[in-house]
């Protein structure tokens, strides 16, 4: 292949349509997207499939099961509406300070409230959870407050909670990795012996549909299968990995693999925080009694950009986003409190007071985040003596009285 | 958590002569025995004993949940061993070859060197990867690497090489107490080579270099397979008139260099030997330490006696490939005739 076929865009085959992008012009830089991410993006509208298991529609119809029919109050359901609502508005709050420049970055979770709640609120205190990265709804879950989770968009730390305390690890960038530990934490709890009765303890590794294509992945689900692992594989799959369709990492429906491992995977409807609990519920209980691994795939919809970083448009259709709009997983909550007659128009009131104090409090507290001092960078790096980061540490230390020094003789002495 | 005891006078045994696979062997049983929470994980570590039969009685004595034949993943072996140590347990994994550790290296990089800086000291990452490494064993390729600086560069891992029985029962011991993730690279061309061991006699701190033999004519540095090859190399020069000092440098990260910066006054010359390829090595490292800090001492430049920097060759051109005592020599009349 010849240097300059790079620089040439590669004609269409002779009797093929036209892709989007305009003749002369670099496929890779076109702005319009694809014939190809077009029709991906028309699938993914798709309902879900006749497998899908859902509890609430969206219209907010309860849907009657026999296999999975949970044991939830309404005081339960109200406060599932009171979660959701809350995390989606210190999501939209993150992404507006992101906007404002308060914040490096933002990775927004709107639209995957259910799956998170639902998974979340299905936790047992003895349990652990392994996020990826945008999991903002299962913190809320585990007792982290929402500014906790600042300090890694606004660059001041890697993640502040204690993982261990509270069950929830910290996040995990690299696409994937998160699923290898989680099954090995489960390795642990099972060679512990905390595995086997209804006190049993679990495991839950989140992570999206792209990172279904990394190794790690497909290890972590070996590993968990041949060591019996107590851990749940919660997929969100919602549907795209930055621009990249879910037919760029499968041909088959993800809850699918499992079966290739040896274990049961389950398609739920991850805009149905009802089906969300009630399947996680299982999934977990079938773990701590020792029946797992499972993988359970929520079928849901990344509403808003991969991150503030990203631009949405450059590859897919608003149309597919107002389609998923109808399917909102407040919306069809909020109605369904409605039409039982379990909540009423001074209970959504209160709940959007809260958010307000919520948004007020966390935008205070981001405002007011200072960046933490030059010691810092050396702070912790091993957990025993590293003579050399010492001796760095002092180093710079150094370095900057230096400059205290100058100041201090520029502002006081004679120039 | 109290880190396992290591220091156990052995009243029975006073010296044995032992090799460096039965060392490594010894220390093994020693931690499982002494800490619950030690685990040894691996491909074929457990019934079979392991490839070098370092794991050899350990499955059988401790059972299948403490020695654990793994799935061949080197990224699983070592992605678990992260959840695990978050789990409580200290993990002592075992890469079967060198060469095979890269599927391993973004668990290593992404998360076994970061999670104890990521949580700011809430998580401890106690595991120890055991990896046979070097070359000198006639095999195909990818068994015989020098991976040991990648490593090094990386923050939040400690790395340490064992050169003989004695350091390779001490060492494992005090790496699988040590809080902090080791990489502890195992010389298999010396596996079979033998030494006194006196349990009785206490170990010094793992993170230190040691000066072997001493001598005034050169300073010669290396570790790991190496320091066999720099002590005949010292043997054959004392036939010449030159006593040269051989310093074990035990720990490549960190570098405990005040051994060889002493030395280096007190001779005025460096050798530095590996068998890794010179660019962006352990030994450029050195180097560039001992220029710094001993300037004014130096009678010659620092020379290095390294493999090339090309992959490792068939094993037909090893011997041309890894660093002998000839070119040791060679090396150091050179720096005498500066």
């Amino acid at each position: 292949m010849s240097a300059e076929h790079w620089t040439r865009p590669t004609p269409p085959e002779p009797g093929a349509p036209a892709s989007g992008s305009s003749p002369g012009s670099p496929a890779a830089t076109a702005a319009k997207p694809t014939r190809e991410q077009v029709i991906a993006g028309l699938r993914a509208t798709s309902e879900g499939g006749a497998e899908l298991v859902q509890l609430l529609t969206p219209e907010g119809e309860r849907v009657s099961r026999s296999d999975f029919d949970p044991d939830l109050t309404s005081d339960d359901l109200r406060g599932m509406y009171r979660d959701m609502v809350l995390v989606r508005r210190a999501d939209r709050e993150g992404n507006a300070l992101q906007r404002q420049g308060q914040l490096g970055i933002w990775v927004p979770l709107l639209g995957q409230e259910a799956a998170q709640i639902g998974a979340g609120r299905a936790l047992r205190p003895q349990d652990m959870a392994f996020p990826s990265y945008r999991e903002h709804g299962v913190a809320w879950c585990r007792g982290i407050d929402p500014t906790e989770l600042l300090g890694i968009f606004r660059g001041t730390d890697h993640g502040s909670w204690d993982p261990l305390a509270t069950g929830f690890n910290l996040y995990t960038i690299v696409i994937g990795n998160q699923c290898l530990n989680a099954t090995g934490y489960a390795m642990g709890q099972r060679f512990e012996g905390r595995v086997g009765d209804d006190d049993g303890a679990a495991t839950i590794a989140f992570f999206g549909d792209g990172a279904t294509s990394q190794g790690d992945v497909h290890e972590a689900m070996v590993w968990s299968s041949v060591y019996d692992a107590p851990v749940v594989f919660f997929c969100q799959n919602n549907q795209w990995a930055i621009s990249e369709p879910l037919e760029r990492q499968t041909r088959v429906p993800l809850y699918r693999r499992a079966s290739g491992y040896g274990f049961p995977g389950i398609r739920v409807d991850g805009n149905d925080v009802l089906a969300s609990y009630a399947v996680t519920k299982w999934a977990l209980e079938e773990c701590r009694h020792g029946n797992g691994p499972v993988l359970i795939e929520a079928f849901t919809y990344r509403m808003d950009a991969h991150t503030t970083s990203d631009d949405p448009t450059r590859y897919r259709l608003a149309d597919e986003l107002e389609t998923w709009k109808l399917k909102d997983p407040i919306e069809r909550l909020r109605v369904h409190l409605v039409r039982e007659k379990v909540a009423d128009q001074d209970f959504f009131d209160s709940v959007d007071a809260e958010a307000d104090e919520l948004a007020a409090r966390y935008r205070e507290f981001c405002f007011s985040m200072a960046t933490p001092p030059p010691e810092r960078i050396f702070s912790e790096s091993y957990a025993e003596a590293s003579p050399p980061v010492e001796a760095q540490r002092e180093e710079y230390l150094r370095y900057l009285e230096g400059f205290a020094d100058q100041q201090a003789s520029a502002v006081g002495g004679v120039r | 958590m109290a880190a396992p005891t290591i220091e156990r006078p052995d009243t029975q045994v006073r010296t044995q002569t032992i090799t460096i696979a039965k060392g490594l062997n010894m220390a093994l049983r020693a931690a499982l025995e002494s800490d619950p929470k030690v685990l040894v994980m691996g491909e074929d570590v457990g019934k079979l004993g392991g490839v070098f039969r370092i794991t050899d009685g350990l499955q059988k004595d401790f059972g299948e949940q403490r020695v654990l034949d793994t799935p061949l993943a080197e990224s699983g072996i070592i992605g678990t061993a992260v959840g695990l140590a978050m789990r409580g347990f200290r993990p002592v994994c075992e890469i079967q070859f060198d060469g095979f550790i890269f599927p391993g290296f973004d668990q290593i990089v992404s998360q076994l060197s970061k999670l104890h800086y990521r949580s700011q000291g809430k998580v401890k990452m106690p595991v120890v990867i055991r990896v046979p490494f070097g070359g000198g064993i006639g095999a195909v390729e990818h068994h015989s690497e020098s991976p040991e600086s990648l490593f090094a560069h990386v923050a939040g891992l400690k790395v340490v090489s064992c050169s003989n029985p004695v350091d390779a029962y001490w060492m494992l011991q005090q790496a699988i107490a040590c809080d902090d993730p080791v990489l502890f690279f195992e010389p298999k061309r010396r596996y079979w080579e033998k030494g006194e061991l006196d349990t009785t006699v206490r170990p010094e701190p793992l993170f230190r270099s040691r000066v072997l033999r001493p001598g005034a004519t050169a300073t010669v540095v290396g570790y790991g397979p190496m320091i066999r090859t720099c002590l005949d190399a010292a043997t054959a020069a004392e036939e010449d008139g030159h006593s040269l000092e051989v310093i074990d440098l035990r720990t490549l990260s960190p570098l405990d260099l005040g051994p060889v910066f002493e030395s280096v006054r007190r001779t005025g010359r460096l050798i530095v030997v590996s068998e890794a390829p010179a660019e962006s090595s352990i030994t450029s490292e050195v180097v560039a330490r001992v220029q710094q800090e001993c300037f004014y001492s130096l009678e010659a430049p620092v020379l290095r006696v390294t493999g090339f920097d090309t992959p490792y060759p068939p094993s037909k051109l090893e011997d041309d490939y890894l660093p002998d005592l000839d070119r040791v020599l060679d090396a150091v009349d050179r720096s005498l005739a500066w």
